[in-house]
């Protein structure tokens, strides 16, 4: 049984069709590594996943929980799907640890002592323990996006959705964060990760999915794929990133 | 220029202009935080609600915010009673000031929560908070941060334009100040007073108004 089961999805934004029916089946501990270009739909893909989109047809199953437009119940869906971005996006008035407590507070009702103890544990596992009390402007790029990471997994989400988190950063600090996202995939986390950094996909990936004008264009066992692309498309792909 | 000074004559009225002064506080700190209050909820439904709410919002606030203050306030005291509902001249002063900031308000914060990144609102939701949730623990904090200083200088204008609710004997200050000037005639005396107390009030509130922003917004 696949944890997140993506079939045949169709999401237009007017008549501009950015998903042209997308299948893709995700299983327990799986580590997905999406790629392709720059409009081809990434983000949208994972974005569907969540519900922060709505698609036009197809379906998304994830964790058991059906995404079907208006009548998602989204606050379930999301306690299971995390979502980490490029831009971190952490809440700039509260401190890492308090970034940290928020949903466990407000969505799950736990105490501020048990939320505060999670967020030890979470900060901890990204290797923040002494950035607990810091503001996000008193940390680096690379720190800000653990803590991201953190806030995600305080939800303890069975999948993570991770959107090109290390393009924002400054190229020195990238490895602190895939070798954070290196440690949840050894540990068993489902990660389906868009991301440009090729040697981590084949490295860490269980799977490879190339995504062209709005389809998967060709998915697999990332090491077989990189070392024998197929399609002429993602043999350009490859030579230019690669 | 040999007009000679002669404060001791407002003297025997000092808890006149007392009370008028009170009432103007009174006046400004109630219908600061309601007005705050009610602009909070206009800014919400604008930029959280269903559309037909927000469209509603809208008008009021293009109602209010082209319109004088003192036709507002006419029409709240003169004006209801045509359809029976009668206020007294305090609670119509109350009214039309909460009426009156509640809609610049309304603008103002709203401002204040669209200069909020999108993204943020997007982190919120997808740590499956509801977007009221997102609102209040994500979004108000930092769009008052950033809307604190115009919101603290259209408090001040509030208050320098409550002077006008003497127009339908409300008992503020300046109405404090017709009274007296109409019994002891030193109207030069009695008004260079009241607006000394103007002057000293709004730099008061001014300076208030930052001091609570840096407890509010502790410093980073
Ligand atoms: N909110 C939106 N409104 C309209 N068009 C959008 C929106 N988001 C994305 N698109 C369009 O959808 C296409 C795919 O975008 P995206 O999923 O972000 O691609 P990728 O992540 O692969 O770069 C692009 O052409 C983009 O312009
Ligand atoms: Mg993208």
């Amino acid at each position: 049984m696949s944890l997140v089961s993506i079939r045949d999805v169709r999401k237009s934004f007017g008549t501009n069709e950015v998903l042209k029916g997308v299948s893709l089946d995700i299983a327990k501990g799986d580590v997905v590594a999406i790629i392709g270009r720059s409009g081809s739909g990434k983000s949208t893909l994972l974005r569907c996943i969540n519900g922060l989109e709505t698609y036009q047809s197809g379906s998304i199953v994830a964790d058991g929980i059906e995404v079907a437009g208006a009548a998602t119940n989204l606050r379930e869906l999301r306690r299971h799907v995390g979502m980490v971005f490029q831009q971190f996006n952490l809440f700039p008035h509260l401190t890492a640890a308090e970034n940290v407590m928020l949903a466990p507070t407000v969505v799950n009702k736990v105490s501020k002592a048990e939320a505060r103890a999670t967020a030890a544990e979470v900060l901890a596992k990204v290797g923040l323990s002494e950035k607990m009390d810091a503001y996000p402007s008193e940390l680096s790029g690379g720190q800000q996006q653990r803590v991201a990471i953190a806030r995600s997994l305080a939800m303890r989400p069975k999948v993570l959705l991770c959107d090109e988190i290390t393009s924002a950063l400054d190229p020195e600090l990238v490895n602190e964060v895939l070798r954070v996202v290196e440690q949840l995939a050894r540990e068993g986390m489902t990660l389906i990760l868009v991301t440009h950094e090729m040697r981590f996909a084949r490295d860490v990936g269980t799977k490879l999915v190339f995504m062209h004008h709005g389809k998967v264009h060709e998915e697999g066992v990332p090491k077989e794929v990189f070392a024998a692309p197929r399609t002429p498309e993602l043999q350009q792909f490859v030579g230019q990133v690669g | 220029m040999s007009y000679k000074l002669q404060f001791a004559e407002l003297l025997p009225y000092w808890n006149v202009l007392l009370y008028g002064l009170a009432f103007t506080i009174v006046l400004t700190v109630v219908s600061t935080v309601a007005g705050i209050a009610v602009g909070t909820a206009g800014a919400a439904a604008r930029t959280f609600g269903p559309g037909w709410l927000g469209r509603v919002v809208a008008v009021y606030v293009e109602l209010i915010r082209n319109t004088p203050f003192i036709v507002q306030l006419f029409f709240i005291f003169f004006g209801l009673p045509a359809l029976g509902l009668k206020l007294s001249e305090t609670t119509a002063a109350f009214l039309a000031m909460v009426i009156n900031l509640g809609a610049y308000s309304t603008e103002i914060i709203r401002a204040g929560i669209e200069a909020v990144p999108k993204g943020h609102i997007e982190a919120g939701l997808s740590l499956a908070m509801s977007k009221w949730e997102v609102l209040r623990h994500v979004v108000l904090n930092q769009a008052f941060r950033k809307i604190y200083p115009a919101l603290s200088s259209q408090i001040i204008i509030v208050m320098l334009g409550s002077a006008v609710v003497s127009q339908i004997s409300a008992e503020d200050l300046t109405y404090a100040a017709n009274f007296v000037a109409s019994r002891n005639f030193r109207n030069f005396e009695v008004y260079l007073l009241a607006a000394l107390a103007y002057l000293l009030l709004a730099l008061l509130t001014r300076s208030l108004l930052r001091a609570l922003g840096r407890v509010i917004f502790k410093a980073r």
